[in-house]
């Protein structure tokens, strides 16, 4: 379950946050929608942990997040282990090679074993269908399998749940319908192998109607900093205006 | 009109390319027609030869100035003072810079066989310096010692013939300097400069006896012969009627030994040039002189070798200073990289008071000049840290070297797309495993051209570091060009081997870049 709770972030004077309420059921897909600066991908930041927040709480992945950014460096670390993002120019590591750019953060933080991680990271990269590129660079994979490997990267240390921006936006219309599929094929995946951290929780920000559609996902619309609910939106998923 | 201008526009470059290997028609009627002579020296030596006036900014003053007043007076013009790094006065009036090296210039085989040299105007004696409370009496006592001197002077040139170390300076106060902080075990230098620089201070004692004798002469170009019989006509009059004395007395310079300066002026008209066997024999005469001198009667000297060949020996020397500058730059590069990183780092993510720090060293370091630095560390900081040269010349080069490679390594990651810092730390890495795993390797790569160029620029940079005694590839070259007297095949040898350590340098770079590269750059088809 993830809990948003009378959410504010603020730039400067800016308000970019006016008192977010949400919740999501573990396992479900959320899309946010709404018009750009509307506060979207700035809410995804905090639910990472990247961005500290003035007011408010969040409970994400077993994870108690309070205002004034007052988590400490080991739960952040955590936080994000738990919480996988992937941004929407995706920032692959170009030094890297694709299994390394996922095997980087199981290895750096979590200290797992070359060969161990090495393992996972494969197996997580034959889930996304890039099992034969592992070795190869980033620079020299298409837009959508650079997306996979960021997917994969997100994913590579047993997250619950799966944060995406704008995870659309710089592919062509049939490689967007690719990504519905391989997210729910993630998921599915995932779901499959019975990962102790459970059902995966995709959290989409987007202006891809098509993709929310087809991930079957609940909307969240924001405007000026809040969610707000439409019209045909039941409020069973617990969308609630601040 | 417009042919005879082009004609003589064509002459006048022509005898300004060809400089002073043109025999000129009259140097005397040269000077009389420009109304003045033109004298070169460095004042950087000082007092009392020549130094600026404290009393008067812009005007100079020295035993050697009113010396060059009195001879143009006498020639009917103004004297011209031209400032020359000493080392290099022959070399400039061989160019053309000036008709007279008027500096303390010793009469030595060396300088005969190059250039004209003049009648006598200072005797002096060789004085041994030792620490107070050393047991040294003389130079024979001195073996494997550490012996300090200035290049190019007949000092120098004794100590060649000695079993000790030999420590050159540029400058006539640091050897004394050195002598009281333990650096060296005696200094050799003319008790002119012993009495100045080096017997007052209460570390040193001079030793009485002068270890040997020579005189100061003036340096004149080999094709001005009538310049040099002016010269000497003048000056004979001066030491004649008592105006040398005068000039010398005002700078309480006149003493017994000038007593010498008639009678060696008079005898002293030696032939243009040296033969092998002339200069080899002055030479034996000088190193016996040099061993039996003791007071005032000791025999004048003029020590030195004849010119030797550009051989293995000397190729053997030059290697060594090409492997002490590579030594020199390597460990300073291997100080400034590393710790420039660090300030790079301080700089960026530090707090206010890391970035204020790192900030201030950097334009502190990178404001001043390097020269300035290194004197600092070897000499200024000398009481409370007593580095040796080497130490000083890698750790001055490091620390001067770490300012500027803090602003490539900054440049290098505020160059990196700021969500790479983003993407790091959203998978839970530390600051320090972010910049370790994500940010340090990318900037690297982009920082290897300009690292690259600084590391070339730093090899070039260490020849600095002969101010603090440390004999590298260029000051051997310019001690080898003395010896050999001729300035180009050293000159070629040193480039040379400057260039071998550089050019591999770079091409080692462009591979190591095209391997850091990973292709994460657009490949064009």
């Amino acid at each position: 379950m993830i809990r948003i709770r009378g959410l504010h972030k603020r730039f400067g004077e800016r308000v970019v946050l006016d008192g977010v309420e949400a919740e999501a059921e573990t396992g479900s897909a959320v899309a946010i929608v709404g018009p750009s600066g509307s506060g979207k991908s700035t809410l995804l930041r905090c639910l990472n942990g990247l961005l500290p927040f003035d007011r408010g709480a969040i409970e994400i992945a077993g994870f108690t997040l309070s205002a004034g950014g007052g988590a400490t460096a080991r739960e952040l670390t955590r936080l994000r282990a738990a919480v996988g993002m992937v941004f929407q120019d995706l920032h692959l590591f170009p030094h890297l090679t694709v299994l390394e750019n996922v095997t980087l953060a199981p290895r750096v933080v979590r200290r797992t074993p070359v060969g161990e991680a090495d393992r996972n990271g494969r197996a997580l990269l034959e889930l996304v269908g890039l099992g034969e590129r592992a070795s190869a660079r980033p620079s020299e994979l298409s837009g959508g399998q650079r997306q996979r490997v960021a997917i994969a990267r997100a994913l590579a240390q047993g997250a619950s749940v799966l944060l995406l921006d704008e995870p659309t936006s710089a592919l062509d219309p049939t490689l967007r319908r690719e990504v519905a599929t391989l997210l729910k094929d993630v998921a599915g995946g995932i779901r499959a192998r019975g990962s102790r951290e459970g059902p995966l929780t995709l959290i989409v920000v987007t202006h891809d109607h098509g993709l929310a559609a087809d991930l079957g996902a609940v909307t969240w619309t924001f405007h000026d900093g809040r969610i707000v609910r439409p019209p045909d939106q039941p409020a069973a998923h617990g969308i609630t205006n601040a | 009109m417009r042919a005879y201008g082009l004609v003589a526009s064509v002459v006048a470059l022509v005898l300004l390319l060809l400089g002073p290997g043109v025999a000129r028609a009259d140097a005397v009627a040269d000077i009389a027609q420009r109304g003045e002579l033109r004298w070169g020296g460095d004042l950087q030596g000082g007092a009392p030869y020549v130094y600026e006036d404290e009393s008067a900014p812009g005007k100079i003053r020295g035993f050697e100035v009113e010396i060059a007043d009195a001879l143009a007076s006498r020639l009917g013009v103004r004297a011209r003072f031209v400032q020359n790094d000493w080392s290099n006065l022959v070399p400039a009036l061989e160019r053309g810079d000036f008709d007279l090296a008027l500096n303390g210039l010793e009469d030595t085989a060396d300088r005969r066989s190059r250039i004209l040299l003049g009648i006598p105007y200072f005797v002096y004696g060789e004085t041994l310096a030792v620490r107070k409370g050393s047991k040294v009496r003389s130079l024979d006592e001195l073996s494997g010692k550490r012996v300090a001197t200035l290049n190019q002077t007949v000092a120098h040139d004794l100590l060649k013939a000695r079993p000790v170390t030999i420590v050159l300076y540029e400058g006539q106060q640091e050897p004394y300097f050195d002598l009281g902080q333990g650096r060296v075990d005696a200094v050799l230098l003319d008790h002119i400069i012993a009495d100045l620089y080096g017997c007052p201070l209460k570390t040193v004692e001079c030793l009485p006896d002068d270890v040997a004798r020579g005189v100061y002469v003036m340096g004149i170009r080999k094709d001005q012969p009538e310049l040099k019989r002016a010269i000497d006509r003048h000056l004979s009059a001066m030491i004649a009627d008592g105006a040398l004395k005068a000039i010398l007395s005002r700078y309480k310079l006149w003493d017994p030994r000038q007593d010498e300066l008639a009678l060696r002026s008079a005898a002293a008209q030696p032939a243009p040039s040296a033969s092998p066997s002339a200069a080899k024999a002055s030479a034996s005469a000088s190193a016996s002189a040099a061993s039996d001198a003791k007071g005032l009667g000791a025999a004048l000297v003029t020590p030195n070798s004849a010119p030797r060949p550009f051989d293995g020996f000397q190729a053997m020397l030059f290697l060594e200073g090409a492997g002490i500058t590579l030594l020199i730059s390597v460990a300073a590069f291997a100080i400034a990289l590393p710790f420039g990183l660090l300030l790079a780092i301080a700089r960026i993510f530090g707090g206010a008071i890391a970035r204020a720090i790192a900030a201030s060293y950097i334009e502190l370091f990178r404001g001043t000049p390097v020269l300035l630095q290194l004197y600092i560390l070897y000499f200024g900081l000398a009481p409370i840290v007593r580095l040796g040269p080497f130490e000083a010349a890698i750790l001055g080069l490091g620390l001067n070297y770490a300012a500027y490679e803090a602003e490539v390594h900054r440049g290098a990651l505020l160059a990196l797309p700021s969500g790479q810092g983003d993407a790091a730390r959203s998978l839970g890495l530390s600051r320090f495993q972010a910049l370790r795993h994500v940010l340090l390797p990318q900037s690297f790569r982009n920082a290897l051209p300009a690292l690259t160029n600084d590391f070339v620029a730093l090899l070039k940079d260490s020849s600095l570091v002969s101010v603090i005694t440390v004999v590298e590839l260029t000051k051997r070259m310019t001690i080898a060009a003395v010896d050999l007297r001729d300035w180009v095949l050293p000159g070629l040898a040193c480039a040379a081997l400057y260039f071998a350590m550089s050019f591999p340098l770079s091409r080692l770079s462009l591979r190591l870049e095209r391997r850091l590269s990973h292709d994460s750059h657009p490949r064009l088809a």
